[in-house]
């Protein structure tokens, strides 16, 4: 392919992908003073704006700002392309609820174009198309939180994270699915809808992102956020072979996340790329005097952890020591998962760092003490949701009928079951048994992290347990899907950063099915970890992340 | 039977708050428990026709059943703070705003709103805390109170359960005269931070009178009115006093105390009829010498000083009675709202066992860090307190009486203070001030901030009258000019040439005059009528245009009425 040959064929997706989304097709060794040779290497040797020290094919963020700064494409070119392979392609997957005005996207992609043309300063997400999952507010579209007792509600005001990014530039494509509320591992428990896995139409997303998870593996959109209270960035991620970045609970405002389990939400972000999660992050983290338990920590630019592969050193992690918990590669891990992830470990070896075997003995109390502490708060957080001044409201001729008609329609049979055990566990004689157990045993896995990240800079584990399920296949045994968390609950109850980045497959659908390694570090390390993960992305070989749907619906439209 | 008689079966679960339903009338500000006190024996004399039983047959024999019994007496008060938003948000909270005006996604609840903490309401809380002689939990929460209710937006109130910001102190106070006086002190048991729920409207065409008879006439009641969400969220302070009361005065007392005390404090305006200062009252007797304590019994609805002690007294008297029929059985733990115009307490809800609110930790909001530093930094800026005020005045030699009225408004007690350190007389300034200027405030409906006399001036009239420049007359002339129109007392006292005629010469010149021009009671008087005397000096009195010294005047007047033939 030509250097110039993505222009002229715009507004072709297949060669958009390729010229924004480089494949992954490299040797899994560590080359010694390899020559790689990168299809558009021209597009980041131009760079004269963007003054990160790594080349832009590696974030489609920075690629788009190139390419629109260098006037080699505008934004409402590159909008089109988006729009297009959208159109294309979610009557298969089903990623939104909400897909914003077409008229109204490409108006905010000319307003960039004319900027640029008038050589006015842009935000650094100009033109880059993101999509919100749909319990995360914004003003001027529905927001729904996948319940039908928010059917056709529209907030008054964005999210701090939302009005971060649209500050920044960023435009909203759509409103992406979920697990009512963000209760569930799979977007079936929707109330509208059922979003298909990428890679194989007839598997789950995973969840509850699997709407943000699912359109960034589509590429319908560039990045996405989602929300993770239990492992909804991270586990979702790691089914459609996409990066996960669950902050520290304090980095980002939660103001205009609708509630789930207060203690342990955050938003957390997709992207194709680690360095496109990391700016993503950092676009929308720091302290919001509307939410009182966002960290007034500094953020740190994580972007100049960034390095091109080709100046990487052979060893790039040199003496990086690495903990992998034991507890996470025992029995009831898929054995395809555990090669992959034994993969990823050698491969960190390879690049220098020091491996060794943590064990975590809490780590199997994560799973029971989450489920009450988060459907102990969901239980309450949901109270809101009675009819009376918003939503669905059930016509009913006395007030008790109408809290219990309005929520009976209104929430689905997951969201109930766990509002029942919440209100049981939080119910006077329960109290010490359930909630105050669970907070206790909070407090010792919070503790273990602490220790073993003491003794490691990151530790390491699958995303999940297996890769992605089939539709239907966990629905009428919640047991079997909660198990299914193991993986990631303990990090929220730490209240620790995440990064879940694709780092092999397993067999499964037409062409496998990706597995996600999970990188634990310590409170407010995010930016070890968009290191690590960006050099480990980037030294991966062999692999290639984009799921074949984006291929066949654009072979059948060429 | 007669229990049957306050056995009325009426359900009111729309009067939680009730004062809502009042109207939007301030209050005086200027408020004494004495005018309260005035109203109570003015009311109890007019009970309501429903009662079958004569009565004063029912007192009669009240009175001596009471005598039987102990009453146990413990307040709950939710005190509203004058902070300028929210405790949660940044709105506003202006008493008889238009409905829905001053609300935000936080204080109606939307999905995905979250609250941050107001920190003057923790400062109030401090405030309050110290000033009730608590000991501060340098470490507390807060934590969600769960229940549902169209007032309550989230389906939880933020509040405290087990970890109150302020816990174990008391409240000193003075029991006025009229009811036989003495000092009490009243324990309390703990002060928390909590949030207001908001209230329900009627919208449309304004029927206030309808009554809500049964469970099922809510939504009824419901569809004609709307939520106002204004009062959502606005910071409160929840009182628990320990059973420490015995009598509907001592408990009307507590209150008022309080009143006084966030007064002081400037941390609520305390007015009962805006719902600023709403208490809940709980009310159980014993026979006399028992230990444990009876059935207990909640009453609410009660927006005045004098509501709380007549709705206790009617309370007590209602379980005594049943207690000397036998029918104790009859007291059952339930809530009872206080009805001001029948002048009874009726049920408004039984107990059915102990309500679930699920408690839990608050997750929005961080933990209430309290450093000693910050303690005490509050409590250097306390200001001085009513109990230590009448103290001091006490100490100065004021009677009880007075120390009461003066310590009572904390702008009153501040314009004496400055009228002393302007080197006023004690005696004189409390008795200007609770004569002449309280009368004139009371006309006026004025309070002491917003007479134009200023405390020094004041001091300066009491001086010129004590020192002879003026007549008493002459200064209380003055002192509704200087109430009204403000000025200086000198700057009066030259203008209208009003400094008193102390010269015997002059004044003699005057009898002569007056003497000279009625020959004829000149006459009379000395015929033995000497009554005259008075006419005399009246006549004199008006010739010097009331500035000729009375003492002075009589002394000459009568040497010469005798002394000349």
């Amino acid at each position: 392919m030509k250097n110039t040959s993505w222009v002229l064929s715009f507004p072709c997706f297949e060669t958009m992908l390729s010229t924004l989304q480089p494949p992954r097709y490299l040797s899994r060794l560590p080359l010694r003073g390899r020559t790689k040779s990168r299809p558009f290497h021209i597009l980041s040797s131009a760079q004269p704006v963007t003054k990160t020290s790594f080349a832009a094919d590696q974030s489609q963020i920075l690629s788009i700002r190139d390419s629109l700064l260098n006037r080699h494409l505008s934004a409402v070119e590159l909008t089109h392309s988006y729009l297009d392979r959208l159109k294309q392609t979610e009557p298969h997957i089903n990623c939104f609820l909400h897909v914003s005005d077409p008229d109204k996207v490409l108006k905010q992609a000319q307003d960039i174009d004319d900027k640029i043309k008038r050589n006015e300063e842009v935000g650094p997400l100009a033109g880059v198309l993101v999509a919100i999952k749909d319990n995360i507010c914004t003003a001027d579209m529905p927001s729904t939180g996948g319940s039908y007792i928010l059917e056709g509600y529209r907030p008054p005001f964005d999210a701090t994270a939302v009005k971060r990014l649209k500050d920044l530039g960023a435009i909203v494509v759509g409103k992406t699915n979920l697990d009512e509320f963000g209760m569930g591992s799979t977007t079936e428990a929707s109330a509208f809808k059922v979003t298909a896995n990428p890679w194989d139409l007839s598997r789950v997303p995973g969840g509850s992102s699997g709407g943000s998870a699912a359109s960034v593996s589509a590429r319908q959109c560039v990045v996405s956020l989602g929300s993770d209270t239990g492992g909804s960035v991270r586990q979702p991620a790691s089914f459609c072979g996409v990066v996960g970045l669950k902050p520290t609970y304090g980095r980002v405002s939660r103001f205009g996340l609708m509630a789930y389990a207060s203690s342990l939400d955050v938003i957390g972000c997709f992207g194709s790329s680690v360095a496109d999660t990391g700016i993503l992050l950092h676009a929308i983290s720091g302290h919001d005097s509307l939410d009182a338990t966002s960290s007034k920590r500094e953020v740190p630019d994580f972007t100049s952890q960034f390095t091109s592969a080709s100046s990487l050193k052979s060893r790039p992690l040199e003496g990086l020591r690495v903990g992998l918990i034991r507890e996470t590669v025992d029995a009831g891990v898929d054995s395809g998962v555990k090669s992959a992830i034994e993969g990823a470990a050698t491969h960190l070896e390879q690049l220098g760092c020091v491996l060794k075997e943590v064990s975590l003995p809490s780590f199997s109390l994560g799973l029971p003490a989450y489920y009450i502490l988060a459907s102990s708060e969901s239980s309450s957080n949901l109270s809101r949701y009675d009819g009376v001044r918003y939503g669905n409201q059930a016509s009913s001729d006395e007030l008790n009928a109408l809290y219990e008609e309005s929520r009976a329609k209104g929430f689905g049979s997951e969201v109930k079951m766990r509002i029942l055990m919440g209100t049981y566990a939080l119910s006077a004689g329960y109290y010490d048994a359930y909630y105050k157990r669970a907070q206790q045993v909070r407090t010792i896995i919070r503790k273990s992290f602490k220790a073993a990240l003491d003794e490691n800079d990151i530790l390491i584990s699958p995303a999940a347990p297996s890769a992605a399920y089939k539709i239907g296949e966990k629905k009428n045994d919640p047991l079997a899907m909660y198990a299914g968390d193991i993986m990631t609950v303990n990090v929220n109850l730490a209240g620790l950063p995440a990064l879940v980045l694709p780092c092999g497959f397993v067999e499964g659908g037409a062409v496998g099915l990706p597995v996600g390694l999970q990188i634990i570090g310590a409170a407010f390390d995010e930016e070890k970890l968009v290191k690590v993960g960006h050099i480990f992305e980037q030294t991966l070989e062999g692999y290639n992340f984009v799921p074949p749907l984006i291929t066949d619906v654009g072979g059948a439209s060429a | 039977m007669a229990s049957t008689l306050f056995r009325t079966i009426q359900i009111h679960p729309f009067l939680l708050y009730p004062t809502a339903l009042f109207s939007r009338r301030n209050g005086v500000l200027y408020c004494t428990m004495k005018s309260s006190q005035t109203q109570t024996a003015t009311q109890e004399k007019q009970q309501p026709p429903k009662v079958k039983v004569p009565q004063h047959a029912l007192k009669k024999t009240v009175d001596k059943i009471t005598r039987d019994y102990e009453a146990i007496i413990g307040i709950e008060t939710h005190v509203q703070l004058s902070t300028l938003t929210k405790a949660f948000c940044s709105c506003p909270y202006n008493y008889g705003s238009q409905p829905n005006t001053s609300i935000c996604p936080i204080c109606m609840g939307l999905p995905g709103a979250l609250p941050v903490l107001n920190s003057k309401v923790i400062k109030f809380a401090v405030k309050l805390g110290l000033a009730l002689n608590c000991k501060l939990s340098l470490n507390s929460k807060f934590d969600r109170k769960q229940y549902f209710y169209p007032d309550l937006p989230k389906g939880y109130q933020i509040s405290q359960f087990d970890i109150p910001i302020a816990t174990g102190g008391y409240v000193d106070l003075d029991l006025p005269l009229e009811f036989g006086g003495g000092h009490r002190k009243f324990g309390i048991t703990r002060v928390h931070m909590e949030e207001d729920a908001g209230k329900l409207l009627h919208s449309g065409n304004g029927d206030y009178s309808q009554e809500i008879t049964s469970l099922t006439s809510i939504y009824s009641y419901f569809s004609k009115h709307t939520v106002d969400l204004n009062r959502a969220g606005v910071p409160l302070l929840e009182i628990v006093s320990e059973p420490d009361m015995r009598t509907g005065i001592e408990a009307a007392e507590y209150a008022a105390e309080l009143q006084r005390v966030v007064r002081y404090l400037g941390i609520s305006n305390g007015n009962m009829q805006e719902g600023s200062l709403r208490c809940d009252v709980n009310v159980s007797i014993r026979p006399v010498g028992q230990s444990e304590f009876g059935t207990k019994v909640e009453i609410k609805n009660l927006n005045s000083f004098s509501s709380i002690n007549r709705a206790i007294d009617f309370e007590i008297s209602r379980q005594a009675l049943l207690h000397s029929q036998g029918q104790s059985d009859q007291i059952v733990q339930e809530t009872r709202l206080w009805e001001e115009g029948a002048q009874k307490t009726v049920t408004m809800r039984k107990k059915e066992g102990l309500s679930d609110y699920r408690y839990f930790p608050e997750p929005d909001l961080p933990e209430v860090i309290l450093t000693q530093e910050y303690v005490d930094s509050i409590s250097n800026s306390l200001p001085e307190l009513p109990e230590a005020k009448r103290r001091r005045y006490e100490k100065m030699g004021l009677s009880m009486q007075d120390v009461l009225f003066l310590a009572n408004d904390m702008n009153v007690a501040e314009y004496f203070d400055a009228t002393l350190s302007s080197g006023a007389d004690i005696k004189l300034a409390a008795n200007w001030i609770m004569g002449d200027i309280a009368a004139y405030m009371k006309n006026e409906k004025l309070s002491i901030n917003d007479i134009k006399l200023t405390p020094q001036e004041l001091a300066e009239l009491i001086a010129s009258i004590k020192s002879g420049t003026i007549s008493g007359k002459i200064g209380k002339e003055i002192l509704s000019e200087l109430l009204a129109k403000g000025g200086t007392v000198k700057g009066l006292i030259e203008e209208k040439d009003l400094i008193q005629i102390a010269d015997p010469v002059e004044i003699g010149k005057m009898i002569d005059k007056v003497i000279s021009e009625n020959p004829k009671q000149l006459e009379q008087y000395r015929g033995g009528k000497t009554k005259l005397q008075g006419f005399f000096a009246g006549q004199v009195m008006k010739l010097s245009k009331g500035k000729a010294n009375p003492g002075l005047l009589n002394k000459i007047l009568l040497e010469k009425l005798n002394g000349q033939s």
